[in-house]
This record gives C-alpha cells, structure tokens and sequence, in this order.
C-alpha cells in the first residue's frame, strides 16, 4: 500500500454530462456517485465499495470491478494497478446456508 | 526524511481514529491521523454492527449506554450519511437451562447499574421474531438496543473529520514512539517522524507493540472471527440477535441480506492470522447455528464471507487512558470485539482526556491501563 495523504478537496465537485450511467449493476450505483466517493476522500477500491456497496451485490463485483477501478483511478490520476483490487470472498457463487451447514447429503449432481 | 507536525497525532484510522479525529477538529485542533493500510480495515469495517448494551460488563456499559441516549439517535444528521442505525432491540437467545442461567447473570448484572433488559418465555421471543425455531425457550430482550452499518459509520466520521480539516495519511507504518524531554511528541515511522503536542494510540492489536517502545505494556491478543453475509432478503426482523450458546450473532441489514458472525472454536489456534483468510470451517459452524435458531433461513444463499480479528483484552474490557508514565500519550484498545456500538462515546471521552487531561462527561475510571495485576 503506498503512501497517500488525505485532505478536504478546496475547489467544488464538477458533475459530467454520463453520471448517472449505471456502473455496478447489481446494487445500482452510478458513475457520478463513484465520482463523488472519491471526492468525499473514498481513494481505494474497498473504501468506495464499502461506502457505496459496489461490487457488494450478488456478483461481489466480478462484472464492475474493473470500471470502478478505473473511474477511481481517472479521478486520481493514477494508473489502474495503482489503484488496486477489491477484496475476493469466498464462496464464488451463491451457496445455500443449509449447503454450507454440511446437513444436506443430497447434492444435486449435473445430469 | 520529512517531518510532519500537528497538535496531536492519532495512530490508526479506524472508527476510534477517526471519531476522535472527527470530534477534535471539530474544536479546531490541528489532528494528523496516520493508518498503515486503509481507511476502517480493521475491526471498525469487520464487525456485525451491533449497537448493544446488553450482556456488557457493568465497567463499560456507561459507555454504552451514552451512546445510545446521546449519540446514535441523531449520528446520520450529525454525518451527514445514513448510518442504518435502527433501534428496534436486541434478543439473545437461548436453547438449554444452562443458557437461561447465563442470561440470566448477564440480565440481573445490568439491570443493576439501570439498563432496561429482562427476560422474556420462547413464546414472547417468538412474538417479537416469529421466524425463530420452537426450540427457543428463553431469551433476554433489551429493546432500546440496536444495530447500524459499520462500513457506512466509519467511513462517515473519516469524511466528517476531513471537512473540518484533518489531515488522514494512509500507508505509513509506525514502528515506534520516542519521548523528547519526558513527554511523547514523536511517532517514528517508516516514512520519517511525525511531531505532535499529544499522541492517541488507538491502533487495535497492533497498538501493544507501538506502545511497547515506550515501556508500556497490556494483556492484548488477536482473536480471529468471521461473518457470513447472505442475499438480499425481504424484511424478516429488525432486531439485533445474539445467542448464549456463542454460535453466531448478527442482523439484517437495511439493505436486506443478513450479516452473522461467529466462529469454529477452533479460532485461536490457527494459522495466517497476519492474513484476513477465511478459514473451511467457519462459514459451515455459523452456518449450523443459524439452522438451529432460524431454520426459515435454511435456503438462503451465502453470497460471500469474511473475516477480521479482535484486538482481545484479558478482561474482555478495553484501555481507556492517559498514560502518566508517558506524558502526551493516550491510549485505547482492547475494545475485546465489541467497540463499535460504544465508538461513538469512547471519542466523547478521548476527545476529553486530550484536550482537558480527564473524561469528564463519561465515567472511563475502570478502563485504566493499570488494572492487570499478576496472581500472588
């Protein structure tokens, strides 16, 4: 993690003309709203996500991580990698609770 | 190397951090916040959000209990964000007599010192939750308890402090403090020394080895825990549940998934703990004993699972305190796993105990940093 100082932005928050285009699908969270994370101090992929929930929805961000990555990282005028990854969680799909609890015993098994 | 100076200097960017951050530059006061790695990463963002007074130790509840009458009420205008704090109780839930009796000792300790819990039959509990299993017999119910969004607090208190002038800088590793001339004005750390007129340690775990280096020492471990969090879900209760059996607790959110944390028992004998890992066992332990308690949940999906460490005291009860020894410091940590719901207050008092060299508004005098005795 390098270095990063944290202070309130001086000038004010310009909205674009593509906003409210819909980046994280799952949770709904626009373009503009990332913007302004990252304005209000958001600057790395978990922080936005866990004020704006992106990438928190059933895909856990597997469709929008790499937009969000790069708006953050226009906004910064940083590169992408700089800005890093959000975190990976297991499972990597959906898993019941009675599946996870081991009292299930009848898998269903492709046919 | 640069210096960098403030008036005071806080090490850790968690909600304690910045809380305290938000409370002192509110003030005025000129606050640096260094954090090794990011924002809220700690405990402050893996936690089940409970807002509880319930079950807490009698030396720590006054904490508690000022938060939920003065701070949380009114915290998402004070932030300007919602906070998702809902004030709709807490159950803790029992299966077996032995469970009642520790509900029981916890419900009669905190009635003692004024908290309004009791206990309430299986049947009542089930009137307040009806998805909960027959097998419920007992519960305590304490209803002006609640929960809120950790992520969403922690995050808006660093914002706040930022709006009225604090500076945060994240990815800086402090290795040490230094005293000049008696007092602690320096914290030593990978990217050169940080000068302050006063220092807050509020680093979690990590905060013994800083405090170390001044001759300063508490009985704090790591304990490792783990959430689940599911899909979203229609609305099937508000309350914080919690259990005497210890197999998992948590809520569910605004947002409509549940959030429930536990643990395999086998916690702290692990390894990679350095890491924030989830461990095989843990997701299908909580997962079991949320089947036991709400078998309605059986068939709802685990969308992901993580995990986040305590930073557990001896006596399960945080260090709340100037250090006499080391003029210019104060500390907090070992807030045990449950500072969140008291963060709110804990910076009320810390914000105190800088500024003016004692709490004066909450009662902290059981927290000190000398309390730990050795037997003999």
């Amino acid at each position: 993690m390098s270095k990063i100082v944290r202070t309130q932005k001086k000038e004010p928050f310009v909205p674009q003309p593509d906003d409210d285009m819909i980046i994280c699908r799952c949770e709904e969270i626009t373009k503009g709203e990332i913007r302004k994370a990252v304005y209000d101090g958001m600057t790395t992929m978990n922080e936005v996500k866990r004020w704006l929930r992106s990438g928190m929805g059933l895909c856990q961000g597997q469709t929008c991580q790499r937009l969000v990555q790069n708006i953050i990282a226009r906004e910064l005028n940083e590169s992408p990698a700089e800005v890093g990854m959000i975190q990976g969680r297991a499972p990597v799909r959906p898993v019941e609770i009675l599946t996870f609890s081991n009292n299930k015993t009848d898998v269903k098994e492709d046919e | 190397m640069e210096k960098r100076t403030a008036d005071v200097i806080i090490i850790g960017g968690g909600i304690m951090g910045c809380s305290t951050a938000y409370r002192l530059a509110k003030e005025g006061v000129d606050v640096l916040v260094l954090e090794q790695k990011e924002i809220g990463n700690g405990g402050s963002c893996r936690n089940a959000g409970g807002v509880r007074q319930s079950a807490r130790n009698p030396k720590e509840l006054q904490l508690a209990m000022y938060a939920v009458a003065n701070v949380w009420p009114t915290l998402s205008d004070e932030l300007e964000v919602n906070t998702e704090y809902h004030q709709k109780g807490n159950l803790r839930l029992g299966l077996t007599e032995s469970d009642i009796k520790v509900l029981e000792n916890h419900t009669a300790k905190s009635t003692k010192v004024g908290l309004d819990v009791k206990m309430i039959s299986g049947d009542e509990a089930r009137e307040i939750c009806p998805y909960m299993s027959k097998e419920v017999i007992a519960a305590s119910w304490c209803p002006t308890d609640g929960h809120a969004n950790p992520l969403k607090t922690t995050l808006g208190f660093y914002r706040k402090a930022l709006q009225y002038g604090a500076t945060f800088i994240t990815g800086v590793k402090v290795l040490g403090l230094k005293k000049v001339k008696g007092r602690c004005t320096t914290v030593v750390t990978d990217d050169g020394e940080y000068v302050g007129n006063n220092v807050l340690l509020c680093a979690g775990y990590y905060s013994r080895a800083i405090a170390n280096t001044v001759g300063i020492d508490a009985p704090v471990e790591r304990q490792f825990n783990e959430v689940v969090v599911t899909e979203a879900c229609p609305e099937m209760f508000d309350v914080m549940i919690g259990v005497a059996g210890g197999e998992f607790y948590g809520h569910q959110s605004e947002h409509g998934s549940f959030v429930l944390g536990g643990n395999s028992g086998l916690q702290a004998f692990t390894s990679n703990n350095d890491k924030f890992v989830t461990n095989s066992l843990t997701a299908p332990t909580i997962s079991r004993g949320i089947i036991k308690y709400f078998p309605a949940l059986k068939d709802v999906k685990i969308i992901r699972t993580w995990s986040g460490h305590y930073d557990q005291c001896i006596d399960v009860l945080p260090i709340i305190d100037n250090i006499p020894e080391v003029p210019g410091l104060t500390v907090a940590f070992g807030f045990s796993g449950h500072g969140f719901g008291i963060a709110p207050a804990v910076s009320i008092a810390l914000k105190e105990l800088i500024m003016e060299g004692e709490s004066s508004t909450i009662d902290i005098s059981q927290l000190s940093y000398d309390r730990f005795k050795a037997k003999g």
